[in-house]
């Protein structure tokens, strides 16, 4: 605790009881400052998961279970997930193209929306509700139980050991489920075209491969890393920052999913600006 | 002789005011240090700053003659192997076997397997739960835990063991399994070590008692053949009280208080 200005000049600070009562601009200015510390916090712990990345030790082992228990774990939901919205995605579109008589194009909008936005962001939000809870509740379980104190005191740095193989492994399989997603959503995009619409299968997926530039891919998988990115390192920090016990940890879990979820879209938006502006310089 | 821990005039608080201030102790070679005090004197504390676990916000912290005070934490890490460093709770790693456990820092250390698997057996053998190698922590009693932890402890022979309530949360005759643990680790290895306990009969058979080789049995001091000088014991004992160090002294000290807190101990 720093001292008070009163402390440092050799004067005693008022009693407790007559203390008064904190202004709500020095209230405003107090949670300012908390949540720009909470910011700096998150922004070393992120810097950290990859500056660790450039030095050893490496957990290898650590990095291949989370990508089992990310990865594997969040396929079915994924997949599932990913074929109703590209089915309901063929259905939504046709009810507004067939009144112009172009049903045909359904296969277009459907890889566009895909993979540019729908596939990243929904199989992001997925394994937000899925992993950044997880991660969140298990590393917060392991900082109350004073594990993480018993991993230093063993002379293994947590943030090497628990942080960088969960950032390192959601960042790899986050893109890889969404291109399953993207997949299994023309797939489930296609079924509904064909059952619904009428529509020929090679029809659909020439409209809806030709449809798709190099570009577009890109986009998708930019996003997808940056979302893994965002929703493995809101997890940590949020696990190892959990404070007052066992509520704590539940706390610390809602946060990680709200905060990673909001963090998501946000950065969706500036994703797909950046993105579209490359698309037209660079592609 | 020079301290292997030592504080001076330590000082650590938090937003609800100081823990600790003026905290200054020292501990000597193979000498066992037993830190009493009420809860949130700052005993915890003054383990986890001993292993460089908290920085204290005034004062010097030396362990094994190097300030952990000033130590970057990738110097911490390093240094930290030296200490072992047993949790109130054991904090053993609930995804891991009890084997994994103990090994933990062999594998950190990067030994080879086939010296992991006899120095592991032999650490569990010393707290007499070697057929609880494949067991999770989650199928263990507390005083189990607080035995793996004690194993963990002391895989790589540390010179210096931290106990944090070692016995808090557990019935007498397992109780007196741990301290008879901590007599066997103290008398078998010679480690220095710093006990934090409210419970004043765990120093006293700290201070009372030896673990005898020979018979392999725990035996009153009374019996222990002595040399030239020895005294019955190497405890000794530091009452906190309000941050700082109330009273400091010998078995002998502490059972003749007239204080009333320290009477508080006693009964």
């Amino acid at each position: 605790m720093a001292d008070t200005p009163l402390q440092g000049l050799g004067k005693e600070p008022p009693p407790s009881g007559v203390e008064r009562e904190a202004s709500i601009s020095e209230i405003l200015l107090g949670s300012a400052k908390e949540a720009v510390l909470r910011v700096q916090e998150y922004s070393y712990l992120a810097a950290q998961s990859v500056a660790n990345l450039f030095s050893r030790p490496h957990y290898v082992q650590d990095t291949l279970d989370q990508m089992d228990s990310i990865g594997v774990g969040s396929l079915p939901i994924v997949l599932l997930t990913g074929f109703f919205i590209g089915a309901v995605m063929v259905l939504q579109t046709a009810s507004q193209f067939v009144r112009f008589g172009q049903t045909s194009l359904t296969g277009d909008a459907v890889a566009l929306a895909l993979v540019r936005e729908l596939g990243p962001t929904l199989t992001s939000l997925l394994v937000t509700g899925r992993c950044a809870s997880g991660i969140a509740s298990e590393l917060g379980s392991m900082l109350v139980t004073e594990q993480v104190d018993a991993m230093r005191a063993m002379g293994t740095d947590p943030s090497r050991k628990l942080v960088t193989p969960r950032v390192v492994a959601t960042v790899l399989v986050v893109p890889l489920l969404t291109t399953m997603s993207d997949f299994i959503g023309l797939v489930g995009g296609c079924v509904a075209a064909v059952f619904s619409l009428r529509l020929g299968v090679v029809q659909f997926w020439t409209r809806a491969i030709d449809a798709l530039e190099f570009s577009d891919i890109m986009q998708g998988m930019l996003k997808s890393i940056v979302f893994a990115f965002i929703l493995s390192t809101v997890g940590c920090y949020k696990g190892l920052t959990v404070r007052g016990g066992t509520q704590g940890v539940g706390r610390s879990t809602t946060q990680a999913v709200v905060i990673s979820s909001v963090l998501i879209i946000v950065a969706d938006t500036f994703l797909t600006k950046l993105a579209l502006y490359l698309a037209n310089k660079v592609f | 002789m020079e301290a292997t821990i030592s504080f001076r005039d330590v000082r650590l608080g938090f937003e609800e005011g100081d823990v600790v201030h003026d905290l200054s102790f020292e501990v000597y070679p193979r000498e066992t240090l037993v830190l009493l005090g009420e809860t949130g004197t700052g005993k915890t504390l003054s383990l986890k700053m001993a292993a460089g676990l908290m920085r204290p916000q005034q004062g010097e912290v030396n362990v094994l003659g190097r300030r952990v005070s000033t130590m970057s934490e990738t110097e911490l890490l390093a240094f930290r192997r030296e200490i072992g460093f047993v949790f109130q709770e054991g904090a053993l790693f609930d995804s891991l076997t009890v084997e994994e456990n103990v090994a933990y820092r062999l594998r950190e250390e990067h030994v080879a397997e086939e010296e992991i698997d006899p120095k592991v057996r032999e650490a569990l053998r010393f707290v007499e739960l070697e057929h609880a190698i494949d067991l999770v922590p989650s199928e263990l009693s507390g005083g189990m835990r607080r035995r793996v932890s004690i194993a963990r402890a002391l895989i790589t022979r540390p010179p210096i063991v931290l106990y944090d309530s070692p016995t808090a949360g557990l019935d007498p005759v397992t109780s007196q399994t741990i301290i008879a643990l901590i007599l066997r680790l103290r008398d078998t290895y010679g480690v220095t070590a710093l006990l934090a306990t409210h419970r004043l009969q765990d120093g006293f058979a700290l201070a009372n008692f030896y673990f005898d080789a020979a018979s392999n049995r725990v035996m009153p001091n009374s019996k222990k053949a002595k040399g030239k000088g020895e005294t019955d014991s190497n405890t000794r004992f530091a009452v906190l009280r309000d941050g700082k160090v109330f009273f400091e002294g010998s078995t002998e000290q502490m059972a003749a208080v007239k204080d009333s807190y320290l009477k508080r101990f006693l009964v």
